[in-house]
């Protein structure tokens, strides 16, 4: 075994190549422990990245972005004229999870999406979370996810969430926190999907001594999770996914879940609600539909409850599901429970509902429409993260310490004129996890986004996409952002304690 | 399947026919034109745009300009690079229910000419250009039997073919036959030559083929017999509408169509007038309302694929088989 050289003056130990460039710091590094001994999952890797020349860590980076060029996994980038197709940067090296990590993460989210998923029905029906004053009701209806056209709806088994994509981070003390809730129509799965096959493709044998456990059942759970939903009586229950259509970002993602689960992938155009039940049309007839996984936002679904000039969506469609003929996954309005000032309330949901304390803990969060946090946020604005509450997708984001006094400035107009559509957290050190950096091996921060399937039980597949934020320094791990992603690997045992 | 995947994959399938159809009459025709001596060259380019379906340009004709219309004119739709630009949108509607080799072969059509313009193939030789349209519509064709499963989608795409190849063949036989029983026309005042002739087989890509079954001597009502009612060659109008009348029955069979009398009916009646029909009869008729009809009868089934198969009515859907169980 080669030992890292003792730390230099800096504190900063002296690593061999090909990590010669890697920074360990206050952030949490999934690696190396911060005397620069990698921690004992990862020793494998580590030995074997030491091992490997320079050209054969170029060969496999080429290797694996060639494979998702051929297979076509591409996304839309906006604002582009011709609406080009690019290849989602893709890092070879795996971020490995231990089972004791995994199985906190998998309670904690549990737990998380039961408690939203009540929180959900409560603030539709009866509302007694608002009466009993722990959350604020003016928060609720100022809320522009919340849909009042839902208030009192019975939606099939009481499902309001089936699926969800939570993003984590790893704070500096190792312990994972829960960054945001994705409760409309998160999207990501597929490339943890397409990473593991294109991992399993470039670090074959790795990949076999490691004993990592599978994720490729993900489409049948997804599948049984929507038949879970169906409305009672229907013995033979059809279900298909609903995309706003080939112009849309993640439309790669659509075809791909349509394919894996062998349902069929339509459009608004091909369905039509008549005497308040769905049908989509083929060349066979119209047949009814029980179940629709819509990638649809709510704002688009029905031009007759919502916006009217919406040419994605189905007219009469919350007619039918009101008289419950047909479900959606997710229910409508569940974008009230993600609001990120919301956000900043769910442990206390958990503990009204569930009577328990939160596994995994919030990133802590200022709400800027109370008056001493806005006075404390605004004096501090070059050091926090602002962020609009009802954004995704590293949209509406100021990032204290990297922005310009304008930018600041803007931000602090808005956040006085409408505080309640922001937010301010800490600037997070996320951990690190290592990357092939121009043939080195360098770190760079990443989050992790586990997918949640709520049918009749929780079900959540052992892995997540892990995004990169992969420009040096940089905290913003979005596509859309210069982001990546990597292969995330959940042990099946207990780690070793090695040497 | 859904009848919007449906509509898309007879579109694509229609376009790249129209593609290759209006590829293969500019090719011969340049080549045709090299030919030619003395006569009227724009009476000829007359015809061509007349079977097209092309409105006819005022003033002078060049082939310059003519050959621009048809293949790089972008708001002429049925321009070369309109209908594979068409056919590659339909493509991409249903990208997922195309084998990925067809829609990379369309792409690659698509790519290729979109980055050539009308300068660069006329001073490279038009036919190069023309000839590898038709090549890679072909390559299309073939990779999408060999890669494509022969269920109802693939045999969607084939009715789109031959419907569209009966309807052009059929209107460039209506410019040629016009003017043979006639001997004049309101367009042309003489009789066609042996090279217009010719120029019409090679039009169809039927020269050899006729060539093996009446030798070399070109007589107009042999030319007749061969392209409306030879049951072999692959551009014959009747063996378009076997192929076709093969389809829709498969449709209606993987469907379990509730309505499919009236297609097949239309279809069917079709088929057995040319599997049936005398040349001499045909000639001694009104051939040019014998073709017409043959047109009419395309659109007729056309819009009965739209009415039972893709733009149905609700209320008919409702009340047969395919919504009962609702």
């Amino acid at each position: 075994m080669i030992l890292p050289d003792t730390p230099d003056a800096t504190g900063q130990p002296t690593l061999p190549p090909p990590f010669s460039n890697y920074i360990l710091d206050v952030a949490f590094d999934e690696m190396l422990g911060s005397d620069g001994r990698p921690r004992p999952h990862y020793q494998e890797l580590y030995h074997r990245l030491l091992e490997m020349p320079t050209e054969a860590l170029y060969q496999r980076q080429q290797a694996a972005n060639t494979a998702f060029l051929n297979q076509g996994i591409t996304f839309t980038v906006y604002g582009d004229e011709e609406g080009t197709e690019r290849i989602w940067p893709y890092d070879p090296l795996p971020r490995i999870i231990t089972s004791e990590e995994w199985q906190t993460i998998e309670r904690g989210l549990t737990q998380r999406i039961i408690a939203l998923n009540l929180f959900l029905k409560d603030i539709y029906h009866d509302g007694r979370i608002l009466s009993d004053r722990v959350v604020p009701r003016w928060l609720i209806y100022s809320c522009k996810h919340f849909r009042r056209e839902m208030r009192g709806i019975h939606v099939p088994h009481d499902i309001y969430i089936a699926v969800d994509g939570t993003d984590l981070v790893r704070l500096p003390d190792g312990r994972f926190a829960v960054l945001e809730d994705n409760l409309r129509v998160p999207s990501g799965v597929s490339y943890m999907l397409v990473n593991r096959q294109v991992l399993k493709r470039t670090f074959p044998s790795l990949f076999g001594s490691y004993g990592v456990r599978s994720i490729d059942h993900y489409g049948q759970v997804l599948l049984n999770t929507l038949l879970s939903l169906t409305p009672t009586g229907r013995s033979e229950p059809v279900i298909v996914l609903l995309t706003p259509g080939v112009y849309n970002s993640a439309y790669f993602e659509h075809a791909f879940l349509a394919r894996q689960m062998g349902i069929e992938l339509v459009e608004g155009r091909d369905l039509l609600v008549h005497n308040n039940f769905v049908y989509m049309r083929t060349t066979a007839g119209l047949r009814r539909i029980d179940v629709i996984y819509r990638r649809v936002d709510d704002d688009y679904l029905d031009p007759l409850a919502f916006q009217p000039d919406s040419t994605l969506g189905v007219p009469g469609l919350l007619n039918a599901y009101r008289a419950g003929n047909v479900a959606l996954a997710n229910a409508i309005g569940t974008g009230v429970a993600d609001d990120k000032a919301i956000y900043a309330y769910v442990p206390a949901i958990i503990r009204y509902y569930l009577g328990e304390e939160p596994i995994l803990p919030n990133v802590e969060t200022y709400l800027l429409s109370d008056e001493t946090h806005q006075k404390f946020v605004l004096k501090h604005l070059e050091e926090l993260v602002i962020k609009e509450v009802g954004e995704s997708g590293g949209y509406g984001m100021l990032i204290g310490p990297y922005s310009t006094a304008v930018q600041r400035d803007a931000f602090r107009q808005q956040v006085i004129l409408n505080p309640r559509n922001y937010i301010a957290q800490p600037t997070l050190a996320f951990s690190r996890a290592p990357c092939i950096i121009d043939n080195q091996i360098e770190p760079r921060h990443v989050d992790l986004r586990p997918f949640v399937l709520f049918g009749e039980h929780v079900t959540i597949v052992p892995g997540g996409l892990t995004r990169v934020a992969l420009k040096r320094g940089s905290l913003v791990v979005n596509s859309s952002q210069g982001g990546g992603s990597k292969d995330t690997w959940v042990l099946v045992g207990p780690s070793v304690e090695s040497n | 399947m859904l009848s919007r995947v449906a509509d898309s994959l007879y579109w694509m399938s229609r376009y790249l026919e129209r593609a290759e159809h209006t590829a293969r009459l500019i090719d011969v025709h340049l080549t045709q034109m090299l030919d030619y001596a003395g006569g009227d060259a724009s009476l000829r380019w007359h015809r061509l745009l007349r079977s097209l379906g092309t409105s006819q340009p005022t003033g002078e004709v060049d082939a310059y300009s003519i050959t621009r219309t048809l293949t790089f004119e972008e708001a002429n739709t049925s321009s070369i690079v309109s209908c594979i630009a068409s056919a590659r949108e339909n493509a991409r509607q249903v990208r997922e229910q195309i084998s990925s080799e067809m829609w990379e072969q369309l792409n690659r059509l698509f790519l290729m000419v979109k980055q050539t313009n009308m300068e660069q193939i006329w001073h490279a030789e038009p036919h190069r250009f023309l000839n590898s349209v038709k090549e890679n519509i072909y390559l299309f064709q073939g990779i999408t039997d060999a890669t494509m499963s022969h269920g109802e989608s693939w045999h969607f795409i084939r009715v789109g073919r031959f419907l569209e190849r009966t309807i052009a063949t059929a209107a460039l036989l209506d410019t040629h036959f016009s003017v043979y029983l006639t001997e004049q026309t309101e367009y042309e005042s003489e009789p066609l030559d042996y090279l217009s002739w010719v120029e019409l087989l090679r039009s169809c890509a039927s020269f050899e083929a006729y060539c093996k079954v009446y030798t070399a001597a070109i007589r107009p009502a042999q030319i007749a017999e061969f392209l409306l009612l030879n049951a072999e060659a692959p551009r014959s109008i009747r063996f378009a509408c076997a192929m076709m009348q093969g389809a829709l029955q498969a449709i209606s069979k993987a469907t379990g169509a509730r309505n499919p009398g009236r297609i097949e009916r239309l279809a069917g009646r079709l088929r057995a007038t040319l599997d049936y029909g005398q040349i001499e009869e045909i000639l001694s008729g009104d051939i040019h309302e014998y073709l017409k009809s043959l047109q009419s009868q395309c659109a007729l089934i056309h819009s009965g694929i739209y009415q039972a198969y893709i733009a149905y009515p609700i209320e008919v859907a409702l009340t047969s088989r395919g919504a009962a169980q609702a």
